[in-house]
């Protein structure tokens, strides 16, 4: 590892909005050649410091040093100028544009005042050659995967000539073998002097690709630790406090099956699908990414037709495509898009608690809002959502907590069976623990919990049984007791016979 | 993260602050009774309310559609298309006039549900449907009216009159109307619904709201409300008018925007439209009064929407 002086140096940042002071003095130095990883809780400042240092946020206190000398980044051309570039969760690509023409964005090679086509290619070839990622540079954005979109925002970066490259949850929406990818890329690119401050909410991330690591908490800056820092002591520090149990699976006692689903299929998604959850009962649903497990949800809730089986909720068979149906039945989803599906963002966060029971709470068209406010009231307590009160836009709530304002219109429901789609990606590790201990909480109380994950320890450590979905079938069920994360995933990357559903 | 940082607002700047459209009329309003001496005075300040009226009915009902993150153009259109088929069938079919509102009514709604469907059902953008909805509504205005006024029936003309000296109908019905849209969008679930779609569509169907159902009555108001503003408008001028309220929607549009709605839906009141409304009315009658020509005054109307969305904009960057 080389390791040499800082390029970046933030110092004693703080940033006020009005009613949060969301920095309250955070420093931090990124070396040339180094992975710095930045941790914390959703909430803790890390969003607020990244924004501050791609000029998105300027700060109100403390002052950045590029290569020694202050900087005054108030744009993201600044921040571009410097060689700073971020990559957010969301892309900044234009997906109805080719790869090439993505990669050179803003500065097409031009010829004559004509945009030059072959060397705007033959560029792209190039940048794309240095990531090591094998795709066309005249595909449309919009036909690759997630991971490969990713590389070509990194490959991007490369084109800016980026002496510091800020990965935002670079992971959170890449399967294992597309991590290792992009670790390698990763190293690559450190080895080159590249300075990379890495966000991530995996603790296991950290020892593979880090360096260093840069705790916040609060806002603040609290302590600066190598990268083979132990699990718990990085928690210990993140949350302030230990964590005793980061999966604290309490099995309830098993009822009747509340939710059935037999021989359900979709041309081209799923195919052949049975299962039942009981009373009590958490079942993880485990697979790669694409495997079909969000398609059977939806499917299930309703939300999206299927072409054959059927579902059934305490042995009422339920009609396709019905989502209002659905819910009278006592099914709830909580969408993998939390923000895209779950929510409505320029609501409040009561507005968005009573959005599954505004129906009910409607009597000759007119809507019982205080009704509907007290029991807002009671679930946000109830879920500890950290508000300045239920008139509090969901858009200014930190990703735990906008979760669990998702999981919580459905306990204001009162809903039986709850589909919980990714339930904690995205979220910090002390609400991850609360949404685990409402879910044993839900399965004490008799409510059935179907747990799609990608998080295999979550899986394992939630889940009272395991189904396993490859290529759109079901290919195993285990018990959690005697599953292993190897297990899990030979059966996951199963090749089904006759392959994905025709 | 801790709160209460941040030097605390007075609570009645942090009102303004909220409701900049309030703040803006209420300038404007200082400014022109400086400029003129004629402004303040009662008749004046009615004549502005009954100016205001039609494209407030309007508005309100836009304000709904818009809130929901759709738009509708075919408010002027429909609002003629309600007023003729009132005329015609009272004076030509020789309709008893009350049957004749109710029939005019339901044109109205019958209008917005037809946008809703071509929306919710033909999967068509809001601005396409209700962009032909405007031609269709206009054209069949001028089929049943062969092109000509149709006179009012006397007793539905009264809703352009006024009580005793002072009071015009037209303010009295923008009123009522302004209070069932803030009551129909603060308290009822067809209200709630709207801020949840225009929110996030995909959020509320996965919530259990029947999402095109919603449209067709959130269409259907829209619809509705056109169709009293075109009533009210065709009762002042005793007769109503093929051509009528031509380009309103457009000024319904501004209404709602100025009141600070956003066009991607999910935000808005029925205050802020009547406010939005009263400072076009406002507007156009300071410039008569000041003389300025109408010429002049369109550019300053524009300015005016400009500087009233900017406004709203940055102050929300502000705060973001």
């Amino acid at each position: 590892m080389r390791v040499s002086e800082a390029i970046l140096q933030a110092e004693g940042l703080r940033k006020g909005f009005p009613g949060v002071q969301a920095l309250d003095g955070v420093d931090l130095s990124l070396r040339s050649g180094e992975v710095h990883v930045l941790l914390g809780e959703n909430g803790a400042g890390k969003s607020t410091l990244i924004k501050m240092l791609s000029g998105a946020y300027h700060p109100d206190e403390g002052r950045v040093l590029m290569d020694g000398r202050q900087v005054d980044i108030r744009t993201a051309g600044d921040a571009q100028r410097l060689g700073i570039s971020t990559i957010y969760q969301e892309f900044n690509l234009v997906p109805e544009l080719s790869v090439a023409e993505n990669l050179s964005l803003g500065r097409p090679p031009r010829r004559f005042g004509f945009i030059d086509k072959s060397a705007m290619v033959r560029q792209a070839g190039e940048l794309l050659a240095r990531v090591g990622v094998d795709v066309d540079p005249r595909m449309p954005i919009a036909r690759l995967g997630i991971a490969r979109m990713q590389m070509v925002e990194i490959a991007k970066a490369l084109a800016l000539n980026a002496r510091v490259l800020i990965m935002d949850e670079p992971t959170a929406v890449l399967t294992t073998s597309e991590v290792d990818m992009l670790f390698e890329i990763v190293r690559q690119l450190r080895d080159q002097g590249v300075a990379i401050a890495f966000i991530t909410h995996h603790l296991e991330e950290i020892a593979a690709i880090g360096d260093r690591v840069t705790v916040l908490r609060d806002g603040r800056s609290v302590a600066e630790v190598p990268a083979d820092t132990s699990q718990d002591e990085l928690v210990r520090l993140m949350v302030g406090r230990p964590i005793d149990q980061q999966f604290p699976r309490r099995p309830a006692e098993l009822g009747e099956p509340l939710l059935k689903v037999s021989d359900l299929s979709r041309r081209g998604a799923f195919d052949d699908i049975s299962f039942e959850v009981r009373a009590g009962e958490v079942v993880g649903v485990a697979g790669l990414v694409g495997a079909g497990r969000t398609e059977v949800a939806r499917a299930i809730f309703g939300a999206d037709r299927y072409d054959a089986g059927e579902v059934a909720v305490r042995g009422r068979r339920l009609p396709p495509a019905d989502v209002h149906a659905a819910m009278e039945a006592g099914l709830g989803l909580v969408p993998e898009d939390r923000k895209g599906q779950g929510l409505v963002l320029s609501a409040d966060i009561g507005e968005n608690l009573g959005l599954v029971t505004m129906r009910d709470a409607t009597r000759a068209g007119f809507v019982d809002r205080k009704g509907q406010r007290r029991a807002a009231a009671k679930v946000a307590d109830q879920l500890a959502i950290r508000m300045t009160g239920l008139d509090q836009e969901v858009r200014t709530l930190s990703g735990g907590n906008q979760q669990k304002v998702v999981i919580g219109k459905w306990l204001v429901a009162d809903a039986g069976v709850l589909i919980l789609d990714e339930p904690t990606r995205g979220v910090d590790v002390g609400a991850k623990v609360e949404i685990y201990q409402l879910i044993n909480a839900l399965t004490d109380s008799g409510h059935a919990v179907l747990m799609i994950s990608s998080d295999l320890p979550e899986i394992l450590g939630m889940s009272d049984r395991i189904l396993v979905m490859a290529r759109g079938r079901l290919v195993g069920e285990l018990p959690a007791a005697e599953a292993t994360q190897d297990g899990v995933m030979a059966l996951a990357v199963t090749d089904v016979e006759g392959s994905r559903a025709q | 993260m801790r709160s209460n940082v941040l030097p605390r607002r007075s609570p009645a700047a942090a009102w303004l602050a909220e409701n900049g459209a309030v703040a803006a009329l209420v300038v404007l309003v200082v400014a022109l009774s400086l400029l003129s001496s004629d402004f303040l005075s009662l008749t004046n300040l009615l004549n502005v309310g009954v100016q205001a009226a039609v494209t407030a009915i309007l508005a309100f009902g836009s304000t709904f559609v818009i809130v929901t993150g759709g738009i509708d153009l075919s408010v002027g259109s429909v609002a003629a298309l309600s007023a003729i088929t009132l005329a015609w069938t009272a004076t030509e079919a020789g309709v008893a006039w009350p049957v004749a509102v109710v029939v005019a009514l339901a044109v109205g709604v019958a209008a917005g549900l037809v946008n809703a469907s071509l929306i919710a059902y033909g999967k068509l953008p809001p601005f396409i449907a209700t962009l032909a909805m405007l031609g269709i509504a206009r054209g069949l205005a001028l089929v049943i009216s062969q092109g000509s006024p149709i006179p009012m029936p006397d007793a539905v003309s009264r809703l352009g009159d006024t009580i005793g000296r002072y009071l015009p109908v037209p303010v009295i019905v923008m009123v009522v109307m302004g209070v069932i849209a803030a009551v129909i969008l603060n308290r009822t679930y067809a209200g709630r619904a709207m801020y949840a779609i225009g929110g996030n569509e995909e959020a509320a169907r996965l919530s259990g709201i029947k999402v095109d159902r919603q449209k067709l009555i959130t269409y259907g108001l829209s619809g509705g409300f056109a169709a009293v503003a075109g009533i009210v408008l065709a009762s002042r001028l005793a007769s109503a008018q093929p051509q009528a309220a031509a380009g309103y929607e457009l000024d319904a549009i501004a209404a709602v925007v100025i009141g600070g709605a956003s066009l991607s839906g999910g935000k808005g009141r029925a205050l802020g439209t009547f406010v939005g409304a009263l400072i076009l009315a406002v507007l156009r009658n300071g410039l008569n009064l000041l003389s300025v020509s109408a010429f002049w005054q369109q550019v300053v109307i524009g300015v005016v929407i400009a500087l009233a969305v900017l406004v709203d904009t940055l102050r929300r960057r502000g705060t973001n």
